[in-house]
C-alpha cells in the first residue's frame, strides 16, 4: 500500500469517526447522568438539517453549527421534559425522538435536496500541511480537533472535577444524592442537554464535513452506533476515542474493499454495516462473563427517579 | 454548664397523627443519652426536626443554652449536629474518599481532605482505605464511612439512628470503643434503638417515647431490660407460654452433609453440615453475621439445590434435588433474611404476595388462573391474626413498615401450617411487642408438631425460643445440643471458631 493511499485512508477514517465521537460523547455523559436518551439518531438529523440550511443560507460554517447544537438542546429538551419532568419511560421517549427527529429533519429539508453548499475547510493553513504526513495531523477540520479536545473535556470532567463527581453520583444512586442535597432532575436536565447539543453538531458533521448537500436520512443510523459505542468503550470516554476510530475503520473498509474488488470484497456489505452492532454485542458478553469486575455502568441508567415523597 | 441540647414542649403534628405530644427532654455535653420506643412511637420525627429535616410546629429547642431554629441539615451541621442514618446514603461505585467529598458542603481540595479523613481514622481507630470502592466494603465499613463523615465537622452532638441493627457482635464492640471515646471528649450521642441490652452497656441515660408522648426519663444501668420494655410498650410485656412438658415426636426434617458452592466475592457456602429436627422442636443456629447462614437458608429453601437427594429428606422422603416449590408441596416453607424483594415483593400488593408462596399449599391457583378471592381471604386471615398494620390485602408490601412487613411475611408462612419452617432473622427490625407475637406464633406452630429451624444472631432470641441450639462458624454447624446445657460463654466461644474439643484441652 503506497502512502499516499494509507494517508488517504486515514483522512477518511478520522473524518468518518468524528460524528460517531461527538455524538457518542454526549450520550456519554448523559447515560452517565443515568438518563439512557435512544434518540440519539434523531437529534443528529435535526442537527444536520439545521446546520445545512444555516450553512446554505448564510454561509457561514461556524454559525451553522452553533445552530445546529442549538437545534440539538432544543430537540433534547422534548426528551427531557418527558422522561425527566414527567417521569416518561425513557426508552420509549428515546425511540419516539428519533422517529420525530426523521420526520422532523425530512419536512424542514424538503426543497434543499440537492443543493450543494461548501464543506469546511481545514482549521490549519495550508502551507502546514502540504507534505502528506502533515495531511495526517494539520489537515483537518475545526470539528475533528473539537472532537479530540471534547475527549479529554469529558474525561478531565469526569474523573476530576467536583462537578463531574455530583454527576457520576446521581447516575449512581439517584435517591442518595438526592437526600445529600443535590437536584438530580436538575444534574439530569443539563446533562441530557449537553448530549443534545452534541448530538446536533455531530449531525451537523454530514452536510459540513462529509457530503456537502441534504438528503433525508443522511446520518445514516450512525446515531445507533453511537448509543453502540457508549457501551463498547464501557463509558470511559479514551475507549470511546478508540472504539469510534476503530468503527469508522470498519466503515471506511467496506468502501475499499467493494473497490478495490480484492478478497474483502467477498464480505457482503450488509456484514459490514453490521460489525459495529457484533463488536458491541461482543464487549457486552465479555463484560457480563466478568461478573465481579465492576462493569463501569451507571447504576441508575434508564430509571426514572422517584422520590419517595 | 448549660445542656447542650434541651427540647422543651416540643409538638409535631401530621395528618392523623400526632407524631409529638409536647416532648421535653435534655442532653448534657459528653452523655450518652439513649431514645428509646417501638416502632411509630415519634423518635424519628424527633431527631428529623433536631437534625433539620422537618420543622416542629411547637416547643423551643436549644443548643448550648440559646434558643436555636434549625431549618436545614446544612444549619445543623454548621451548629455542630451530626447524624449518622439507619439507611446510608452511599454510592456504590465510588470510592469512600469521593463518598465523602460528595456530603462535605464545603469545597475541599482532595488531597487534604484526604488528609483530614486520615486524621479522623486514627484518631479513633476506624480502619478504612480512602480508595477502596464502596461495592467491596462490609455493612460495617459502609457505616465507618458515615461516622467519618459526620466526624470531619467535629460535631458536639452525634445523632445515631439505629447504628446496630446491621452491624455483627464485634462491629458492635467496635463502634461502642469510638462512641465512648467521643462522649469522653465531651460529644453529646443520641442513641436512637430499641435493643436494650445495648442501651444498658453504652447509655447514661434513656428518654422513653411512647406514641409520641414521653413516657419516662431513666438511668438504664438501674432498671431491666424488662422494665424499660414494658415502659416502651405500655402494658407488661407477656412472656412466652411453652407448653410444659414436651417432647418431641419423629425426626421431620433431617439434613446431611450438606454442602453449597461458593458463588460470589462475599458468599460463605457451607461445607458438611447435618442435623436432625423432630415434630415439635424448634432447632436455634446461632452465628456472627457472614458465616455462611444465607447459604444455608438458601439451600434448606431450595433456591440452591444439592447435587445429592438424600442431603435433606422430610419425613423421609429426600428432596435435595428440588426446587422451592416442590419442596413448599412437600411441606417445607422458608423465610429468608431480607424481607423486601426477597421474601416480599415491594410493588406487588399483599394479597399477590399470598399467591407467590402459598399458591400450592391453599389452593389459590385452578388450572392456571389465580383464585383471586381465596388469596385475598387468606391474606385478611394473616393480616387479622398476626394484627399487621396494613390498609388491606390491597396494600402493596413496601407501603408497610419493616416491623409489619415481618409479622406479615411470618405470618403468612405458619398460617400455611408447614411440616417445617426454617426462619431467618425472624424479629430483625421488628419491635419488643411485635418480636413477642411472633415468637408466640413460632412456639405455637412447633407445639401444633411442625418442626422449625431459626437462624438468629441474637442470642436473647435464641436462649428463649429454641429447644435446641447450634452455632455456624465458616460454614460449619456444631453438633446440636439442648438450648439448656449452653452457657453464654460457651456459645461465644463456638460463635469465634472454638469448637467443644478444641475448647475443652
Amino acid at each position: 500500500m503506497s502512502l499516499e493511499l494509507t494517508i488517504a485512508i486515514i483522512v477518511t477514517v478520522v473524518g468518518a469517526s468524528t460524528p460517531i465521537l461527538i455524538a457518542a460523547l454526549g450520550e456519554l455523559v448523559v447515560e452517565k447522568s443515568g438518563v439512557l436518551n435512544l434518540g440519539v439518531e434523531g437529534m443528529m438529523l435535526v442537527g444536520a438539517i439545521t446546520g445545512f440550511v444555516v450553512a446554505f443560507t448564510t454561509g457561514n460554517h461556524y454559525l451553522a453549527i452553533l445552530l445546529a447544537a442549538a437545534a440539538g438542546v432544543a430537540t433534547s429538551m422534548i426528551f427531557g421534559f418527558l422522561t425527566l419532568s414527567l417521569s416518561a419511560n425513557q426508552t420509549a421517549t428515546g425511540l419516539a425522538l428519533t422517529i420525530f427527529g426523521t420526520g422532523f429533519s425530512a419536512l424542514a429539508g424538503q426543497g434543499y435536496s440537492a443543493r450543494p453548499v461548501t464543506l469546511l475547510g481545514p482549521l490549519f493553513p495550508a502551507e502546514l500541511a502540504t507534505h502528506p504526513i502533515w495531511r495526517v495531523l494539520f489537515g483537518y477540520s475545526a470539528l475533528v480537533y473539537f472532537s479530540l479536545a471534547m475527549v479529554f473535556a469529558v474525561w478531565w470532567f469526569l474523573k476530576k472535577s467536583r462537578a463531574g463527581l455530583i454527576l457520576r453520583a446521581v447516575g449512581e444512586n439517584d435517591l442518595s444524592a438526592h437526600s445529600i442535597g443535590y437536584s438530580v432532575i436538575g444534574v439530569r436536565y443539563a446533562a441530557v442537554a449537553f448530549g443534545g447539543a452534541m448530538a446536533g453538531i455531530a449531525g451537523a458533521c454530514f452536510p459540513l464535513l462529509l457530503t456537502p448537500q441534504w438528503a433525508e436520512r443522511m446520518t445514516a443510523g450512525r446515531g445507533w452506533i453511537a448509543v453502540a459505542l457508549v457501551v463498547f468503550a464501557s463509558w470511559k470516554p479514551f475507549r470511546l476515542l478508540a472504539g469510534a476510530y476503530l468503527f469508522g475503520l470498519v466503515m471506511t473498509m467496506e468502501l475499499y474493499a467493494k473497490a478495490s474488488g480484492g478478497p474483502l470484497s467477498a464480505i457482503p456489505a450488509e456484514l459490514w454495516s453490521a460489525m459495529p452492532y457484533l463488536a458491541t454485542v461482543v464487549v457486552l458478553v465479555l463484560i457480563s462473563i466478568r461478573r465481579d469486575a465492576s462493569t463501569n455502568a451507571p447504576a441508575c441508567l434508564g430509571r426514572p427517579f422517584l422520590p419517595s415523597n | 454548664m448549660p445542656n447542650r441540647l434541651e427540647l422543651s414542649g416540643i409538638t409535631k403534628q401530621f395528618p392523623g397523627v400526632l407524631a409529638n405530644d409536647n416532648v421535653s427532654f435534655a442532653v448534657k455535653p459528653g452523655e450518652i443519652h439513649a431514645l428509646l420506643g417501638e416502632n411509630g412511637a415519634g423518635k424519628s420525627t424527633l431527631v428529623k426536626m433536631i437534625y433539620g429535616i422537618m420543622q416542629p410546629d411547637s416547643g423551643e429547642i436549644r443548643w448550648n443554652g440559646e434558643p436555636v431554629v434549625v431549618p436545614n441539615p446544612k444549619a445543623a451541621r454548621r451548629l455542630g449536629i451530626g447524624m449518622v442514618f439507619q439507611h446510608f446514603s452511599l454510592f456504590e461505585a465510588l470510592t469512600v474518599l469521593e463518598n465523602i467529598a460528595l456530603g462535605m458542603d464545603a469545597k475541599i481540595p482532595s488531597r487534604e481532605l484526604e488528609a483530614r479523613i486520615r486524621e479522623v481514622m486514627q484518631t479513633y481507630g476506624l480502619a478504612l482505605d480512602p480508595h477502596r470502592t464502596v461495592a467491596t466494603l462490609s455493612v460495617g465499613e459502609r457505616q465507618r464511612i458515615e461516622i467519618v463523615r459526620a466526624l470531619l465537622l467535629n460535631p458536639q452532638l452525634l445523632i445515631m439512628d439505629e447504628p446496630t441493627s446491621v452491624l455483627t457482635p464485634q462491629e458492635v464492640e467496635q463502634l461502642f470503643t469510638v462512641l465512648r471515646q467521643l462522649a469522653s471528649e465531651g460529644c453529646s450521642i443520641l442513641y436512637i434503638s430499641h435493643k436494650l441490652h445495648e442501651i444498658k452497656a453504652l447509655c447514661d441515660t434513656a428518654t422513653i417515647l411512647r406514641g409520641g408522648k414521653l413516657v419516662d426519663t431513666c438511668d438504664p444501668k438501674e432498671e431491666t431490660s424488662r422494665s424499660m420494655a414494658e415502659k416502651m410498650i405500655g402494658t407488661g410485656l407477656k412472656d412466652i407460654v411453652k407448653p410444659a412438658g414436651r417432647s418431641f415426636g419423629e425426626p421431620k426434617l433431617v439434613v446431611n452433609r450438606l454442602l453449597t458452592h461458593r458463588t460470589g466475592h462475599f458468599d460463605v457456602p457451607v461445607t458438611d453440615v447435618s442435623f436432625t429436627v423432630r415434630a415439635g422442636e424448634i432447632l436455634g443456629i446461632a452465628g456472627v453475621a457472614g458465616n455462611g447462614q444465607n447459604a444455608l437458608l438458601d439451600a434448606l429453601s431450595g433456591e440452591i439445590r444439592s447435587e445429592d437427594r438424600e442431603a435433606i429428606t422430610i419425613d423421609g422422603k429426600a428432596i435435595g434435588h428440588m426446587d422451592t416449590t416442590e419442596r413448599r408441596r412437600h411441606g417445607l416453607c422458608a423465610v429468608p433474611e431480607e424481607r423486601n424483594g426477597h421474601a416480599a415483593v415491594a410493588d406487588f400488593s399483599l394479597s399477590d404476595n399470598s399467591v407467590l408462596t402459598a399458591r400450592d399449599r391453599l389452593g389459590m391457583v385452578v388450572m392456571g388462573l389465580i383464585n383471586s378471592g381465596a388469596a385475598r381471604t387468606y391474606t385478611g386471615k394473616v393480616i387479622a391474626d398476626f394484627a399487621v398494620k396494613a390498609l388491606g390485602p390491597a396494600a402493596t408490601a413496601g407501603s408497610l413498615s419493616g416491623g409489619n412487613l415481618q409479622k406479615y411475611i411470618m405470618g403468612r408462612e405458619i398460617l400455611q401450617k408447614p411440616t417445617v419452617l426454617v426462619v431467618s432473622q425472624p424479629t430483625w427490625g421488628v419491635d419488643a411487642g411485635a418480636a413477642a407475637a411472633i415468637h408466640q406464633a413460632l412456639v405455637d406452630l412447633a407445639a401444633a408438631g411442625s418442626a422449625i429451624v431459626v437462624i438468629s444472631q441474637d442470642l436473647d432470641e435464641l436462649r428463649t425460643l429454641s429447644d435446641t441450639l447450634a452455632v455456624i462458624n465458616m460454614g460449619r454447624l456444631s453438633e446440636s445440643r439442648p438450648v439448656a446445657e449452653f452457657s453464654v460463654d460457651e456459645i461465644g466461644l463456638l460463635m469465634g471458631g472454638v469448637h467443644g474439643a478444641e475448647a475443652a484441652a
